[in-house]
């Protein structure tokens, strides 16, 4: 099979995944005990408010013609209006996507590099002190909760020992307009993600420089410095690539706690809010967004997967 | 499509395959790493299990005005509600522990069996089951939890629940992997020709055979559980009682007086980190232990 029908395959499972995602979180809301009215009006809620938000909500058709145009609205940017503010849910979402996406963007720029770079350095120190520590320092990050994390440096740089950064985001303003206010939360993702990055890059970079062709290569005079330049590295990225494709499809998960704990205006923090408010509407949105984000990087990470691994390449036929 | 939660050993599992359990457990514990891990976990552990009996205050009781770090007779102050931070520390373990103690056990005994069915069928019923779990493993664990947690009205059962079924995809395509590696193998092939239901050879043979990679990932998955039941008590969602004392809501109650009494947050967090990493330290070194080497991954 040729690499682009694979991958021309991968993507049609891709949207066929979306579909059904679609239909179960559409299908959430059909157990809502009592219904969504009532979850958004509350018990004492009168008769005859339940029935105008009802037939606002089209609660009273049947669920195939609910879902189908619920599903029509997703498809064409319709998202409805927010139960709670009454406002549509485009609005609530756009800000908080860009403020979302500028936080995982600039989160990956920065743990990818340093990951590849400490990877490395632990292989080419490999059983030394630095390796040890650095392999230690990475499993403990990576146990620990993202939002451990992120109250540890909220209390050593923001509350407790030092007062560098502010502890929230002040949301009558801009994220861009105070971008100090990224810096924890950006940190805290990096810190999270980084370990995963770094383990699996050092493991790589042992077995590359463990190789015959790189023994060839010094065996033939190349000197170390192009050995780990011009044939080590290139020859570990691939296997690495699709751990951060992976380490990005985590960042969607990772911002809810992240940007709760920072009051950050992001897609996490949303999702927090329509759980809180019960939105169901707004959740119902958001929950497809994260999902096709979630699933569309992880094809791409399936596809690097596949792109830089000869024998999976024919093995998927 | 893969899975998007690459443990910390995710290496080492690859190569995890068979290995009998009390061998292995012994081995794990040759693993300088796995008695520190063991070490850390039984700590908080026994703080936890131990602390409402040696609590100074009770759960509920007032002993100060709120947010006061010094209040007199008190060892960390008190809460948001001047409530002795110290005593709720100590009672507010067992809940934690409880509950992501059921997501492991339901989260990974479901996970398995779905394994053992899809990893040994070679029908449509492995095809069903794994697409299933594709579908499932379109969320990231939290936002699955969330998306049920609106819809059913969080309380500990549903919370439970939730966190179980992130999990059991994750574990089901682990040890489908660790399944279908042995399904192969010479004594299940003799065990097929002697007449031997499915069952009996998915119990009798193959279950025995990934003790190794099911160890691992029940380390692993209760590690995640502590983490995702701390993070929704966090959130203010874990649907236990307003003036129950738990790690999780410790942090949510507390948060907005982080500066003045930094205590109420810092104990349980604390307290979650270590239980975290020891748990993980454990895991990864029955992982070591499994790969027969206790040496670096990829080493």
């Amino acid at each position: 099979m040729s690499l682009g029908r694979l991958v021309g395959r991968r993507l049609l499972v891709g949207a066929l995944i979306l579909f059904i995602v679609s239909v179960l979180v559409f299908t959430a809301s059909l157990f809502l005990p009592g219904d969504a009215a009532r979850a958004v009006l509350g018990r004492t809620a009168s008769p005859d408010r339940l029935a105008a938000l009802r037939s606002q909500m089209h609660l009273d058709d049947p669920p195939l013609q609910r879902y189908l145009s619920w599903a029509g609205d997703l498809v064409t940017g319709d998202l409805g209006d927010s139960v709670v503010s009454q406002t549509p849910v485009v609005e609530l979402i756009a800000q908080r996507s860009v403020n979302s996406l500028l936080l995982m963007a600039l989160a990956a720029l920065i743990a990818t590099p340093v990951a590849l770079l400490l990877g490395t350095w632990s292989a080419l120190r490999r059983d030394q002190l630095a390796d040890h520590l650095t392999s230690l320092a990475t499993l403990v990050l990576a146990s620990l909760p993202e939002f451990v994390v992120g109250i540890g440096l909220l209390f050593v740089f923001s509350t407790g020992l030092l007062r560098w950064f502010p502890a929230v985001v002040d949301q009558t303003q801009g994220v861009l307009v105070q971008p100090e206010v990224l810096v924890l939360p950006v940190a805290t993702l990096v810190l999270a993600v980084s370990p995963y990055i770094t383990r699996m890059m050092r493991a790589t970079m042992l077995e590359v420089l463990d190789s015959d062709f790189v023994h060839q290569a010094r065996l033939n005079g190349v000197p170390e410095r192009q050995v780990l330049w011009r044939h080590a590295l290139p020859n570990s990225i691939g296997p690495v690539a699709q751990v951060v494709a992976l380490q990005l499809a985590w960042l969607a998960g990772g911002i809810v706690l992240v940007e709760f704990l920072f009051d950050y205006p992001g897609i996490g923090e949303g999702v927090v809010d329509a759980v809180t408010n019960r939105d169901i509407p707004t959740l119902q949105a958001l929950v497809m967004l994260v999902a096709a984000f979630y699933v569309v990087v992880n094809l791409l990470a399936d596809v690097v997967g596949v792109l830089t691994n000869p024998r999976l390449r024919t093995a998927g036929s | 499509m893969s899975v998007a939660e690459p443990g910390p050993i995710g290496n080492a599992i690859e190569r995890v395959s068979g290995g009998q359990a009390p061998g292995l457990l012994r081995r794990s514990l040759a693993v300088g790493r796995t008695r520190a891990g063991l070490m850390i976990t039984v700590l908080v552990v026994a703080v936890a299990v131990v602390g409402p009996f040696v609590a100074p205050a009770s759960e509920t009781g007032f002993v100060g005005a709120p947010y006061t770090p010094d209040a007199a007779g008190t060892v960390f102050g008190t809460d948001y509600l001047g409530r002795d931070v110290w005593s709720r520390f100590l009672y507010g373990g067992v809940s934690v522990l409880a509950l992501s103690g059921l997501c492991t056990v339901i989260g990974v005994g479901v996970g398995l069996l779905v394994a053992l069915l899809a990893g040994y069928s070679r029908t449509w019923v492995d095809e069903l089951l794994m697409r299933t779990t594709d579908v499932l493993l379109a969320f990231p664990a939290i936002v699955l939890a969330l998306l049920f947690l609106a819809v059913f009205e969080p309380q500990p059962a549903t919370v439970v629940a939730t966190v179980a079924a992130g999990h059991a995809p994750r574990v089901a395509r682990v040890m489908r992997a660790a399944v279908l590696d042995v399904a192969g193998r010479d004594y299940v092939r003799a065990a097929e020709s002697m007449g031997l239901r499915r069952w009996p050879i998915r119990l009798g043979d193959l279950l025995p055979n990934v003790t190794g990679p099911l160890m691992v990932e029940t380390g692993l998955r209760l590690t995640y559980s502590v983490a995702l039941v701390a993070g929704l008590g966090f959130l203010g969602l874990s649907g236990l009682e307003a003036d129950q004392a738990d790690w999780g809501l410790m942090i949510n109650e507390n948060r907005l007086g982080f500066t003045v009494q930094p205590w109420a947050v810092l104990l349980p967090v604390i307290a979650i980190g270590l239980l975290t990493v020891g748990t993980n330290l454990v895991a990864d070194g029955i992982a070591r232990a499994a790969a027969g080497t206790d040496r670096e991954v990829g080493g």
